[in-house]
C-alpha cells in the first residue's frame, strides 16, 4: 500500500454527517489536489472522535494526534494552508486537551495493555488494507500453511485462553470437543449480543477492528473443521453490523473468506443475523433458538452446543473478545500470551468502566490487577470528591462489591468466590449517592422484565423478588422480608434452567451480604439512608440559599412548585413525586433531601 | 406510514407500494435457513411495524404455522404489532443511566407529551420507549432520538430536543 506523510480521520458519525461531514471531506479533497498535496495526505472515515454534538464535525491529523473541532468546509482551504504546507497548527480550532478525549477510547494508561483493543481506534475500521497492514491475517495464512487443526486447538488450549463471555470456559477445550464431534456439517457462532446493561466492549472492537473477530472465526473453523459461520449482533449496534457486513464483504473480494481461502482447499463463509431486543438471547441455546428463526428460548445442557447445537449440528460458539484473542495468540505464541494474567484466568480482559467514575471508558488489563487500581489509578477516583461505595461487575447478573474486597485481584475464580462474576466485561462505580436496596430492585426489575418465561423457577421466582424488593424500597417492607429473599434466592440459583436466572439471585445475594444495614435501615426504620427511593424522603427548598431564580419551578413536571421571583420557593408536598429534578437543576443547592 | 381517516393504520397488505416491498423481503430471503427472524427483521425496519395480517401473510409464505410466526413477534421488542410514530424518543435503561438519573428524564418526558413510554402522540409524531442498554454508558444518561444518541441529557436541556424535532417538521 501506499505511503503518506498525514493522515486526516474525519468522523462520520451520523450527527457530525448532518452537520456537514461529507461536504468537509470533499472540499478538503478538492483542496489537497488544487495544492498538489493529494498523494501526500490521505483521508480516512472513522466513527465518533469526541463528542459530536459539541465538537461535530471534528478530525484528527496524524502523526500529530491534533483535534480540529467545529470544522465548516469555508474553514478548509485556510487549515491546508496552515497546517499542511506551512506546518503551523491552526489554534482556533484545535480542541483543548479536556475536550479532545474520546469518551470511550482514550490513550492507554499506565497500567493498560492492549491486546483486544490494539487496533481499536488506530486503523480504519473500513479499509481491510489497514487492518492487513498490521499484521492483519497473518495468523491465518501461518494457521493455513503451517500448522495442522490439532496444532491450532493445542496453541489456544496452551495459552489458557477463556471464555470472554462470562463463564470462562477453556476456549482450547471448547473447540476440541467440537472438532472430534462426530459430524460432516459443523457450524461457528460469534456471540455478539452484548446484552449487558453498562458493557460496550464489544461493540466497540466490532466497530472499531471487525476482520480481526473475523480472523479469529476462520482460524476456530479450520481448527473445528466447519464451513460455514454466523455472527450474532444484537440489533441495538446498527454500526457494528453495518462495519462487519462491509468488512465481510471486503474480507471475500481478497479471497480470506469464501471458496479455497488463500488458495488453500479450506473453505468457510460468514453470514450476519441479527437480534430483536431479547436479553435471553446472549445465552448460547437461546441464541441458537433465535439464529433458527424461533422464540429465543433456552433449552436443557446436556448435550452441549459442541454435540448438537446449530439445527442439530456440532457448534461452537464464542464471543466477540474470545475471537478477538486468537490471531495474536497464534502470532505471537501460547508463551507470551499466559505470560500475562493470573495462574488460572491468562492473558488480558476488556472492561468498561461507567458510573460514578472520574474517567469513564473502555479499558484492557491483565488479569490480576486489582479493582482498586482499575477505579483509583485508571479510572482516577470518584466523581466530584464524592466516597466510593461498591463496583458492579459482570452486568445483572453479577454482584456488588464493597470497598473492603477492592485489593482482590481480578481473575474469574476471586470474583466468583468474592459473590460476583466476571461476566462479560461491565464495570459500574457507585458513589455514596447510591441505594443498594435500589440497585438490587433495578437489577431484579431488569431480569423479571427479560425472563423468557419458560422455567418457573425464573419466572415467577424473579417476580416475587421484585415484588418485596419494590415493598422495602416504598417503606412497605416487614419482619422476615429478608429470610424470605434468602430463601427464594437459593431456590431460583438452583433450579432455574440457564444462566440468566441461575445468576438472577446474585445482585440481591451480594447487597445483602455487604449491605445489609442499608435493607435494615428500610424495613426497620422506613429510611432510605442514601437518600433515593421516593416514598422514603422528601425534597425541601431551604431559605437561605434560595435566590428565587425559579429555574425549578419551571422545570417541575408536576408544578409542585410556587413562589414569586426573588422569593423563597415552596415545594408543595402533596403534590411533589420527588422525582429528584429540582435537585438536580438548583444551581444554589438550596434544595435539601430529607 | 399510512392511516386511514379514523387513524386506524391501513393495512400495508392493501398497499401496493408496502405489498411489493414486503414481497421483495420475502422473496430475498425465502431460501435462507432461518429465514423468520431475518424477514420480521427487515419487515419491521421498512414498514415500521408487522401487523396480524402481516403475519399471517409472511407465515403463509414460509409454510409455517401463523402461531410460530406470532411467537417469535411477540417474543422480540423490537418487534411491533402498530405503528410508530415518525420519530422515536428512546430513553436507556442501562445500569449506568439508570445511576446517571434516567428516570428524571422520563418524567420530564411525560410532563411534556402527555403520554407514558410505549405510547404514540395523538398527532402520530413522536413515540416514546424506553430501552435497555444501548452501549453508550460513557456518556450516561443517554437519550436515542431516531438513530441520534444524545449523551448527557439533563431534565432541563431535554425540551430543546423536542423543540428540534417540531422544528424540523415545521419546515417540512
Amino acid at each position: 500500500m501506499a505511503f503518506y506523510r498525514s493522515t486526516v480521520l474525519v468522523s462520520v458519525d451520523p450527527v457530525c454527517v448532518e452537520k456537514g461531514a461529507y461536504e468537509l471531506i470533499d472540499t478538503l479533497n478538492d483542496e489537497l489536489i488544487k495544492q498538489g498535496l493529494i498523494d501526500e495526505v490521505r483521508i480516512l472515515e472513522t466513527t465518533r472522535l469526541g463528542d459530536p454534538q459539541k465538537l461535530g464535525p471534528d478530525i484528527i491529523v496524524y502523526p500529530e494526534g491534533t483535534h480540529y473541532t467545529n470544522l465548516t468546509y469555508y474553514d478548509i482551504p485556510r487549515l491546508v494552508e496552515e497546517h499542511f504546507i506551512k506546518g503551523r497548527i491552526l489554534k482556533q480550532y484545535a480542541a483543548k486537551m479536556q475536550d479532545a478525549i474520546d469518551e470511550e477510547l482514550s490513550a492507554p494508561k499506565s497500567k493498560e495493555v492492549r491486546v483486544v483493543l490494539r487496533n481499536v481506534g488506530v486503523i480504519d475500521p473500513r479499509n481491510i488494507e489497514d487492518y492487513i497492514a498490521n499484521d492483519g491475517y497473518q495468523a491465518l495464512g501461518k494457521v493455513l500453511t503451517e500448522m495442522s487443526p490439532e496444532d491450532v486447538i493445542q496453541e489456544i488450549l496452551d495459552a489458557k485462553l477463556r471464555g470472554r463471555g462470562g463463564a470462562g470456559f477453556p476456549t482450547g477445550l471448547k473447540w476440541r470437543f467440537a472438532r472430534q464431534a462426530a459430524g460432516d456439517i459443523k457450524y461457528i457462532i460469534c456471540n455478539a449480543d452484548e446484552g449487558d446493561p453498562g458493557a460496550f466492549m464489544n461493540r466497540r472492537v466490532l466497530e472499531g477492528d471487525p476482520h480481526s473477530v473475523i480472523e479469529g472465526m476462520i482460524i476456530a473453523a479450520y481448527a473445528i473443521g466447519s464451513r460455514q459461520g454466523y455472527i450474532y449482533c444484537r440489533a441495538e449496534y446498527p454500526i457494528a453490523v453495518s462495519t462487519m457486513n462491509l468488512a465481510m464483504k471486503q474480507a471475500r473480494a481478497l479471497g480470506l473468506l469464501g471458496k479455497n481461502i488463500l488458495g488453500t482447499d479450506f473453505s468457510f463463509d460468514l453470514e450476519m443475523r441479527m437480534g430483536a431486543g431479547a436479553f435471553v438471547c446472549g445465552e448460547e441455546t437461546a441464541l441458537m433458538a433465535s439464529i433458527e428463526g424461533s422464540r429465543g428460548e433456552p433449552r436443557t445442557r446436556p448435550p452441549f452446543p459442541a454435540q448438537k447445537g446449530l439445527w442439530g449440528k456440532p457448534t461452537n460458539i464464542n464471543n466477540v473478545e474470545t475471537y478477538a484473542n486468537v490471531p495474536p495468540i497464534i502470532l505471537r505464541g501460547a508463551e507470551w500470551y499466559s505470560s500475562m494474567g493470573t495462574e488460572k484466568s491468562k492473558g488480558t480482559k476488556t472492561f468498561a468502566l461507567a458510573g460514578d467514575v472520574k474517567h469513564t471508558g473502555l479499558i484492557e488489563v491483565p488479569f490480576g490487577i486489582t479493582l482498586r487500581e482499575i477505579i483509583f489509578d485508571i479510572g482516577g477516583g470518584i466523581k466530584n470528591d464524592k466516597k466510593f461505595k461498591a463496583v458492579q461487575t459482570g452486568g445483572p447478573m453479577g454482584g456488588c462489591l464493597p470497598e473492603h474486597l477492592l485489593d482482590l485481584p481480578v481473575d474469574y475464580e476471586t470474583l466468583g468466590q468474592a459473590g460476583s462474576i466476571m461476566g462479560s466485561g461491565g464495570m459500574i462505580v457507585m458513589d455514596e449517592g447510591t441505594c443498594m436496596v435500589d440497585i438490587a430492585r433495578f437489577f431484579l426489575e431488569f431480569i423479571q422484565d427479560e425472563s423468557c418465561g419458560k422455567c418457573a423457577p425464573c419466572r415467577l421466582g424473579t417476580h416475587r423478588l421484585l415484588e418485596i424488593l419494590e415493598g422495602i424500597c416504598n417503606g412497605q417492607g416487614k419482619e422476615g422480608d429478608i429470610e424470605e429473599l434468602q430463601d427464594l434466592c437459593e431456590q431460583i440459583r438452583k433450579n432455574s434452567l440457564c444462566g440468566l436466572g441461575q445468576g438472577a439471585p446474585n445482585p440481591v445475594i451480594s447487597t445483602l451480604e455487604h449491605f445489609m444495614d442499608e435493607y435494615k435501615a428500610h424495613i426497620e426504620e422506613k429510611r432510605c439512608p442514601a437518600k433515593v427511593c421516593r416514598n422514603l424522603i422528601k425534597y425541601e427548598i431551604q431559605d437561605g440559599p434560595c435566590t428565587g431564580c425559579t429555574v425549578c419551578a419551571r422545570n417541575c413536571p408536576v408544578s409542585a412548585i410556587t413562589g414569586e421571583r426573588k422569593q423563597t420557593h415552596v415545594i408543595n408536598q402533596d403534590i411533589c413525586i420527588k422525582c429528584g429534578i429540582c435537585y438536580q437543576v438548583c444551581q444554589f443547592e438550596a434544595i435539601k433531601v430529607i | 406510514m399510512t392511516r386511514s381517516e379514523n387513524n386506524v393504520p391501513a393495512n400495508p397488505l392493501e398497499n401496493p407500494e408496502q405489498k411489493a416491498v414486503i414481497d421483495g423481503i420475502i422473496n430475498e430471503n425465502l431460501h435462507l435457513n432461518g429465514a423468520t427472524m431475518v424477514i420480521l427483521n427487515q419487515v419491521q425496519e421498512k414498514i415500521g411495524y408487522i401487523s396480524p395480517p402481516v403475519q399471517a401473510y409472511i407465515a403463509q409464505k414460509l409454510g409455517v404455522p401463523i402461531s410460530k410466526v406470532h411467537g417469535v413477534v411477540s417474543f422480540y421488542s423490537f418487534f411491533t404489532t402498530t405503528p410508530r410514530g415518525k420519530h422515536t424518543i428512546k430513553f436507556c435503561l442501562g445500569t449506568a443511566c439508570y445511576v446517571g438519573g434516567i428516570e428524571q428524564i422520563i418524567e420530564k418526558a411525560k410532563q411534556l407529551l402527555n403520554i407514558e413510554p410505549g405510547n404514540t402522540t395523538p398527532d402520530g409524531m413522536i413515540t416514546l420507549e424506553v430501552c435497555r442498554c444501548v452501549g453508550a454508558c460513557s456518556q450516561a444518561p443517554v437519550v436515542v432520538v431516531d438513530d441520534n444518541i444524545h449523551g448527557r441529557m439533563q431534565p432541563n436541556k431535554f425540551p430543546k430536543l423536542i423543540q428540534e424535532i417540531q422544528n424540523q417538521e415545521a419546515a417540512h
